[in-house]
Order: structure tokens, then sequence, then C-alpha cells
């Protein structure tokens, strides 16, 4: 098409190559020289401002994701430790005891320098807040924690022959470790499971959509990598019920995040397939597969156990950081907020409501 | 839900009035003078290296920890307008709440046929149909049911007397959850990365001021510190043409109720209040908008809601999980408990 007389200068225009389903190529880009088809017209029914986000994405870094991590290994460390504990599994217990405290207390330091103020840390358990996430989960760690604590002390202080000069106190310690091994026990699961409602109790999209399927696929990472640093710290004829959690474990895991992605709104989890959290989350899913078959029909042999654990710790790892930062993701870019938003406000306008716009007409 | 959120009918002391904005985008000149202000009296820093945008007169960009006021621009096209004016009339047409405007609309003498109202009417508007600029003070929206209020773990959030959402700077230890809880993306947590001194811009060499708050989130808060003296906020004291209003909630709401009638009488079929809906996913915001297109063109969510509202269902699915995983520890220990 000819718009000025000047165009008639210019030499003729190549024919255009037709680029269809070429892979990996994004639409958008023009040619720097003008060949190529730029599309004028921004994608219909979305408009934004400048393409900048609505929501905010928390400042939430890498450390969170570590500690996700650590808490479900915490977690189920100490569900293992208190059935150890009630089995009468010596090493599985003591292994599970301490890897549960130094577990949560790794992750405790994670999630303090997360903080934009750490010296503040205490004024976490300042409140105890219904309504918040982070309040009832910073209690369930410290209680979690306490017990944990206790038990592991106990454990260690077996281990150094009663070396330490506690006196009269190793009665008290020895009559305390079990109590407070259940005590462990009985916030272990609620610590697994509460990180995933501190994801979906947010304007995140991702995080916000995955919100009925998000906790089934934390405790199942969380009960997988605990099964694997069991298979991986326990002798095999002590570490049976580690390697039946691990199999359990990543069994739910597998299912659980097919089910979570298949109930979420289709735009909203995109960018659990896309980019980088896409790839994590993919070889997430490879280690996990692979990690779950080792441990069971190779769990018998020591050095298949421990690389099958290894494979479902990291698979576990990687479950958190792709979760993370897909909602990190989805909170950058305005399409994810405002496309659902827009859809479910549409569909409810067809249904007849109409009381609960916040965009009235007077 | 409401007994176990800090909502601004759940507060103990009932001697102040709900006080809010009323923003009426319909006469803002983009002047900025509310930005200006807020920074200026909040001694806010500055929050970039006086970068261009490159995308329209707006170089602020949004709101956030250190900009409590934002002037979003927007330049459209005569279709985008027509557009504007389309969806406006569907929301008329959709017998919304409050029912603004009154029975003698002309609007409704002619749904379907664009120009004529515009045309048909004496009172229009001078009017450029070929383009126009949108341009709009954000803020924070104080909401009636608070996102950021409801999962701050520290209790540094909380609702004032006048029923505003307002920081505890010494008490929030930067967790950064409210952040995430805010619907609107207001709240953010202050670095401290990008307030170095200028100097190449400061004519005063030597001291700087240290920048207040880094590390903890920082958002509007109304102004607290003049409310408390009975004075206007910095941004609606400072905004020339009355675009930012500042009163009692309830006033507000009724004033812009009464804005949005009279524009669409004069045929802006296009305005629209924002916030005014106290069904809404946010219980109703403290701050009213009027708004001459879809929220999304100016950057506000089209449909909102307070995460918190669905916090039992999630406390219950993960209360399921848990069991889930006591019920897997269990039958891994009797499956692979025996020797």
């Amino acid at each position: 098409m000819t718009v000025t007389e000047f165009d008639s200068y210019r030499p003729p225009e190549p024919p255009r190559k037709r680029r269809r389903g070429g892979k990996g190529r994004r639409r958008g880009a023009g040619g720097a020289d003008g060949s190529r088809e730029m599309p004028m017209v921004p994608e219909p029914e979305f408009t934004s401002y400048y393409g900048r986000p609505v929501v905010k994405a928390p400042p939430w870094e890498n450390p969170i994701a570590v500690y996700f991590v650590l808490g479900g290994v915490a977690g189920g460390s100490s569900l293992l430790a208190l059935g150890a504990q009630l089995a009468d599994l010596p090493e599985l217990r003591r292994n599970s005891r301490i890897s549960a405290v130094a577990a949560a207390g790794v992750g405790a330091i994670a999630l303090v320098t997360d903080l934009g103020r750490p010296e503040r840390f205490l004024n976490m358990l300042r409140t105890i807040k219904l309504t918040s996430p982070m309040s009832l989960g910073s209690w369930i760690l410290a209680a979690f924690s306490t017990g944990a604590g206790v038990a592991a002390v106990s454990e260690v202080d077996r281990m150094t022959d009663c070396r330490a000069p506690l006196g009269p106190l190793r009665k008290v310690l020895r009559a305390a470790e079990h109590p407070a091994g259940v005590v462990a026990a009985v916030f272990a699961a609620p610590l697994a499971a509460y990180t995933a409602v501190l994801l979906s109790d947010t304007a995140v999209p991702t995080w916000n959509a995955a919100r009925e399927d998000l906790p089934f696929v934390f405790v199942s990472s969380a009960a997988l990598a605990s099964g694997g640093l069991g298979i991986i710290t326990t002798s095999v004829s002590q570490a049976r019920p580690a390697r039946a959690l691990a199999v359990l474990g990543a069994a739910g895991d597998l299912v659980a995040t097919q089910v979570m992605e298949r109930r979420m709104d289709p735009v909203a989890a995109e960018p659990l397939h896309e980019g980088g959290p896409g790839q994590t989350l993919r070889w997430s899913r490879r280690l996990v597969a692979v990690g779950g078959l080792g441990a069971l029909l190779g769990g018998g042999n020591r050095i298949v156990a421990a690389a099958s654990g290894a494979a479902l710790l990291a698979g576990s790892a990687l479950t958190r950081f792709g979760v993370l930062h897909a909602g990190l993701n989805s909170a950058a870019d305005p399409r994810y907020t405002i496309e659902p938003q827009k859809r479910r406000l549409a569909a409810r306008r067809r249904a007849g409501i109409t009381h609960d716009s916040i965009t009235t007409a007077g | 839900m409401r007994q176990l959120t800090e909502a601004p009918d759940h507060i103990a002391h009932h001697e102040h009035p709900r006080k809010g904005f009323f923003t009426d985008t319909s006469i803002c000149i983009g002047c900025k003078a509310c930005e200006v202000a807020c920074k200026e009296w909040n001694r806010n820093p500055h929050d970039s290296a006086f970068e261009l945008l490159e995308s329209s007169y707006d170089n602020t960009g949004s709101l956030g920890a250190d900009t409590w006021r934002h002037v979003a621009f927007v330049e459209q096209s005569g279709q985008q307008i027509e557009q504007a004016r389309e969806s406006g009339r569907a929301l008329v047409s959709l017998g919304m709440p409050g029912i603004g405007p009154p029975a003698s609309r002309p609007s409704s003498a002619a749904p379907g046929i664009v120009p004529s109202d515009t045309a048909s009417s004496d009172t229009t508007p001078p009017d450029t149909p070929e383009f126009r600029w949108l341009m709009s003070s954000d803020v924070c929206k104080h909401c009636t049911n608070a996102g950021c209020l409801d999962v701050c773990p520290t209790g540094a959030l909380f609702r004032t007397e006048f029923g505003t959402v307002v920081v505890q700077d010494d008490v929030c230890n930067g967790c950064g959850t409210c952040v995430a809880g805010c619907p609107f993306g207001v709240i953010e947590r202050r670095s401290d990365g990008i307030v170095a001194p200028k100097t190449e811009r400061d004519f005063t060499p030597g001291e700087q001021a240290a920048t207040r708050n880094v590390g903890v989130a920082q958002k509007c808060t109304l102004c607290y510190d003049r409310m408390v003296d009975d004075q206007t906020p910095a941004c609606a004291q400072a905004c020339p043409t009355t675009s930012i209003k500042y009163g009692d909630r309830e006033e507000m709401v009724a004033t812009a109720r009464q804005r949005v009638a009279e524009l669409q009488t004069q045929g802006m079929s296009e305005a629209r209040l924002y916030g005014a809906n106290d069904f809404d996913g946010v219980g109703g915001t403290g701050s009213v908008f009027l708004l001459l297109d879809e929220p999304e063109v100016y950057g506000l969510p089209p449909d909102p809601r307070v995460p918190t509202a669905d916090l039992p269902q999630m406390f219950k699915r993960a209360g399921i999980a848990a069991a889930g995983m006591l019920a897997a520890t269990a039958v891994a220990f009797v499956a692979g408990g025996r020797r």
C-alpha cells in the first residue's frame, strides 16, 4: 500500500517469508530494519496502564524458598521421629530428630534474613493474629522448634555419651524428650502446610489461583523431602518407613501438582509453565519421579537409596523455588491480574449478579 | 469474617466519622501538585534517578513505598473514547446499586446510536472527539476490608480512629506480607538502594538527611498526623482544581454519586465510580474515584478481592492436607515398620 508519493522511490519489497509455528520466536518483536511485520494492535480484551503491574510482588527472594523447603523437611522429619519413637527404631528417631531441628534452625535464619529489618524478627511474636498466616506460622515455627529442640538435645546428649555436665537436669531432659517429640509432631504438619496458605492468601495471581490445591502440593513435597533425607541418613534396615513416606510423598506430589494446574484459572496457571519457573518445575517433577521410583525399587541398596533421597530433596527444593518465582512473575505482568478478574466479573454479570462490582454507574 | 478482621465498623471508639478521599478525575489537570505536596509533607525520598519513563507525561510510574500519590496520564484515540462510553452505558444498563443518574438522562433515550449522545445536548462540555487525555491521581484506597492489614503478622498496620489504615514504622519488621496482600499494589517495602545523594543535582553539597524507615512497609497514611489536628491531607490541600476532595467518607460517596449523575446527564456516559460500592470485593474503599474509562486503563484492578475473604476455605484445605500428611506417615510406618 502506498501512502505517499515518496514511496515510489523505494526498491520493491522482498516477498514476505511466512514463519508458521516458529518455536521460541516471540511475536511482537519487529525486525530492526522494519522488514518484518509488526503487530500494530495490542491483544484484544486486555488493556493495562502501559503494561505496568497492577499488584506488587512481595520482596521475597530465594531465602523464603529455602525456608519453605526446610520447613517442610523439618515437619516431615519430626513426624518420622515420632513414628520411630513409637515403633522403637532408635537410629531413625535420632537422625530424624536432629534433621528436624537443624532444618528448622537454618530455615528460621533464612526467614529472618529476608526481613527488611532482621533485628526486629521477634516482633513476629508480638500478637497472635488469626487472619495473618505469617503470624500463625511464626507461632507454629516457635512451638515446633521448642519441641524439636528439646528432643534433639536429648539425642545429642546420648550421642556424646552423656559427657555434658547436665547433672540433675539430665533426668528432666530424658523425661521431657518424648513429650517434646509429640509436641513437635503436633505442629509438624501445620508447619509444612501453612506456607501454602501464606502464599495463597495474597493478591499475587498465580498463588491466589492455586489456593485450593497448593497445600496438598506442599505437604506432599514435605513428605517426600523428609523421607528422602531419612533414607540418606539412616541405614537401610531402619529406613523402611522413611522410604515408604518418600514414595507416598512423591506419588502425592505428582498427582497434586497435576490436579492443581488443571483446576487453576488457565491464565493464572501460565507462569507455572513458562520461562525459568516452568523449567524449574519440570525438573522438579522429573527428579521427584526418578527419586520416588529409586526409593521404591532400589531402596534396599544404601547407595541407590542415598541417590534417590538426594533426587527427592532436590526435587522438593525446585518445587518451592518454581512456585515462588512463578508467583513473582505473575505479579510483574498485569495480564495475569486483569484478565482473570475481568473474566470472573463478566461471568458474574452474565449470571445476573451485578451488586458486587467495584465499578458502578452511580 | 468481618468479626475476625479489623473492618472500620469494628473498632472500639466511634467519636470520629470515617474519613476518605473523593478523587474526581474528570477535573484533574495532571499538574502533580498532589505528588509534590505528599512527598514534601511526608518527607518521602525520591524514587528514581530522575529518569524519564518514555511512555507518557507520567514519569512517576506507580504508587510505591516512596510515592503515595501517583498521577496517571493516558492519551486515548477517538475509538477508545467510544469504547469507554460504550462500557459506561453497559454499566448503567446493569442497574447497579445506588442507581445514580436520574431517570430523565438523555443517554437512555438512544441506546446504541453512539454520536447522538453528545450532539443532541446543549449542556455538552467542550469535547475533542479525536483524542483525549485522562489524568487521575491514584492513592491508597484505605479499604473497608484491607488485605494488608489482615495479613500483617506484627500488628504494625492498624485501623485508626478515622477508619484509615496506617503503618507503625517502629513496629514493622519488613516481612513484606502486606505487599503481596494488597489487591491494588499500593503498599511496598522501602529499600535504600535508590536514595543515594544526587551530587550532580543537589545544590547544597554536604549533608543529606538520612532516609527514614528503610526496610519497612510504607504507604499513604491519609496524613494521619494532619488529621489529628483537623487539617486536610497535604494532597487535597494542594490540589488546585479540587479534583482531590477530602472529608467524611459518607459525604464523599454522596458527592461522588451526585457528580457522576451530573456528568451522565451531560452526556458523558463514560463516567463511573470506583470504590463507592460497599458490596464489592474489598467492602468499599475509603478513597472513592470517579473514572472516565475502565479501571484497568488507569492501572487499577477491575475486580479486586481481599484475599482474606477466602482464608477460611484456605485454612480448611490446609487442614485436610495436614491430616493427609499425618495419615501418610501412619501408613508409612504400618507398611514399612515391619522388620
